[in-house]
């Protein structure tokens, strides 16, 4: 890969202070917590972990739309500037986003075509004249018809818009496109019609995608690199085949068998515990109340993400041999 | 709903726009509110007497169609001032401080909810004391301090009533714009790049624009009679003016003996009001592509 990632972030975090009940006090939640991640050109980098892990913040910040609490971005070698600026505005045209629903992403008074224009206007790209003509090739590089143009939102089907949110997004020749489950919301057929659109159009021009998923089998098949995300932060990270075959860290193991596959009964990793609360996070490692290897050590010192033998990284004390695991009840319980 | 394509007609053709076929109610609308602007514009021309001449000799006389002669088709007055007259001159004063205390009431409401959705924090604080502060505060006390320090004019007035209502638009503004701006469109063409004048005046406003055209026509019908309800307390059109309200205020004295003089100022209140909500109705409707 040529040099410098297109995307880096480094350390990132994002606080909320949430408020339970009238009078409650103030609780921190941190959605994201020192999140290190790079992208480069023509690349996919996927992350995944459950509802409520700071995928999608993750997603934001990377993106300038929510300014972190710590830790910066960094994005063609240059520095995020402050939101809302004229040079912020500028950046939206090399980056863009795909959203979980798209009905809700586009607005439903205005016709296809009009919309996929947009940031075209925003950003003075191209002559008036020309805008028909670039907004037909829009629509047919997504798969859609230049007479999609004059429908509106409701009058096409699932598939259908979020190919025009695609084609919206790619308006302006974009570096960056962040996928915020974009398929998680779409029939299955449509799902893989979807993710070979987002590939086909990661061949043609070279964009680099950040696919955000709780759909492991949609992460592997689209990403180059898997980042496994649990409570705010990066838990294993590596080749998808290999975090995906043989995960690691007992996240990831716990999140690969729950793949429903054919002929493999009665290998499910069922988590016990509570599902994680980001306004309580345990001590030491974040997982080790559900962990079925967890050491003393786990609930004390939280691990540090760094490289495995094979290259990959992960987070965990027993992956990287520090301690070994636990004896006693075995948590991994047949289906 | 001529054009249901059948799925096999879908195919290439882009959807035709149809035809605008209009309900006969709504038609009703359009007319009475032509009529009532055309007769605003032209009360001059059109007003057999000026609204002020007394003709002594025939006060009190009964309109046509209940015995009167078509010297005074809509009868006369207790000065025997010509109803008809009177009645074309006051449609131009109410509909005039009608449209133009509504319009200034929604302008001021939804730029205030705007700004304080757009930026949150102490401007929202401070647009939302400003419209509890105008909820809680009785409007004839606030209309009797504006008018007893600034005395009576009628661009003062107008935009007097144009302070009563303006709070709702500004709730109604500033939350359909915090949840557009927090998910969905407004959020996507930020994204995408948008100014926050872009992002309001393209996206945010059309979408709500609904809901603000029912709020304005519950509004107008309201300024109707706010107006005509201050008329008669004196804090309103004054005579020798006239408007529809005043026209209803003096007629009420006279109720059992001659109910012309209030009838039809009353009979255009009703309709015109009734026109407003029908036509607001009909054209939330066109506005919004999903019920078309």
């Amino acid at each position: 890969m040529s040099g410098v990632p297109l995307l880096q972030a480094r350390e990132l975090v994002r606080r909320y202070t949430m408020r339970r009940g009238l009078m409650g006090r103030p609780v921190e939640v941190r959605a994201v917590d020192g999140v290190t991640l790079a992208l480069e050109r023509g690349r996919t980098l996927g992350l995944v972990g459950e509802s409520g892990c700071g995928k999608s913040t993750t997603g934001r910040l990377v993106l300038g739309l929510e300014v972190p609490d710590g830790g910066n971005v960094t994005f063609r070698e240059g520095p995020m500037p402050p939101r809302q600026t004229a040079e912020w505005r500028r950046l939206r045209a090399r980056m863009a986003m795909v959203y979980q629903d798209p009905l809700g992403a586009l607005d439903r008074r205005l016709p296809i075509g009009t919309q996929i224009a947009e940031p075209l206007d925003i950003h003075g790209i191209g002559s008036r004249a020309d805008r028909p003509e670039r907004v037909a090739q829009l629509l047919r590089d997504v798969g859609l018809r230049p007479d999609h143009a004059q429908r509106y939102p409701h009058e096409l089907s699932g598939g259908q818009r979020q190919r025009a949110v695609l084609a919206r997004a790619l308006a302006t020749g974009p570096e960056l496109l962040v996928c915020d489950e974009p398929i998680s919301a779409l029939d299955v057929s449509i799902q893989a019609q979807v993710m070979n659109l987002l590939a086909e159009v990661q061949e043609r021009s070279g964009i680099a995608l950040l696919f955000i998923s709780h759909d492991l089998r949609a992460v592997r098949q689209m990403s180059h690199r898997v980042a496994v995300m649990y409570l705010g932060r990066i838990v294993e990270e590596g080749d998808p085949d290999a975090v995906l075959h043989s995960p690691a860290h007992p996240y990831s193991q716990a999140l690969v068998s729950a793949i429903p596959q054919p002929g493999r009964g009665g290998r499910r990793i069922i988590l016990q515990g509570d599902p994680p609360n980001p306004a309580a996070r345990p001590s030491g490692c974040a997982f080790h109340p559900r962990c079925a290897l967890a050491a003393a050590l786990c609930s004390r010192a939280a691990p540090v993400l760094k490289p495995l033998p094979d290259g990959r990284l992960a987070a965990c004390h027993v992956a990287h041999g520090t301690v070994s695991p636990r004896d006693g009840m075995p948590q991994q319980r047949a289906a | 709903m001529s054009d249901l394509a059948l799925p096999a007609t879908i195919s290439a053709a882009p959807p035709r726009r149809r035809r605008v076929r209009l309900p006969p109610l709504v038609i009703f609308a359009i007319g009475w509110l032509s009529l009532m602007l055309l007769t605003a514009f032209a009360a001059d021309l059109v007003a057999p007497y000026p609204y002020t001449a007394l003709d002594l000799r025939n006060r009190l006389s009964p309109p046509v169609f209940m015995g009167g002669t078509w010297l005074h088709p809509l009868g006369t007055d207790e000065l025997g001032r010509d109803v008809l007259s009177r009645l074309i001159v006051s449609i131009r004063m109410s509909l005039l401080i009608a449209f133009g205390a509504t319009a200034i009431g929604a302008i001021l409401g939804v730029t205030l909810g705007f700004l304080a959705a757009h930026f949150r924090g102490a401007a929202e604080q401070a647009v939302l004391a400003l419209v509890d502060f105008q909820a809680s505060m009785p409007f004839l006390i606030l209309a009797l301090a504006v008018l007893a320090f600034f005395g009576n004019s009628l661009p003062l007035f107008i935009c007097l009533l144009g302070l009563h209502g303006w709070e709702r638009y500004a709730r109604i503004a500033r939350g359909l714009a915090v949840s557009a701006s927090s998910q969905g469109y407004a959020a996507a063409v930020v994204q995408l790049g948008a100014s926050p004048w872009r992002v309001y005046t393209r996206h945010v406003l059309p979408n709500i624009a609904s809901t603000l055209i029912v709020s304005m026509t519950l509004a107008f019908p309201e300024i109707i009679l706010l107006e005509s309800g201050l008329s008669f307390l004196g804090l309103g059109v004054q005579p020798p003016l006239t408007s529809l309200g005043n026209m209803v205020g003096y007629g009420r004295e006279y109720l059992t003996r001659a109910p012309w003089i209030l009838l039809a100022p009353s009979c255009v209140i009703v309709l015109t009001t009734l026109s407003v909500s029908l036509l607001g109705d009909w054209l939330r409707d066109r506005l919004d592509p999903t019920l078309r």
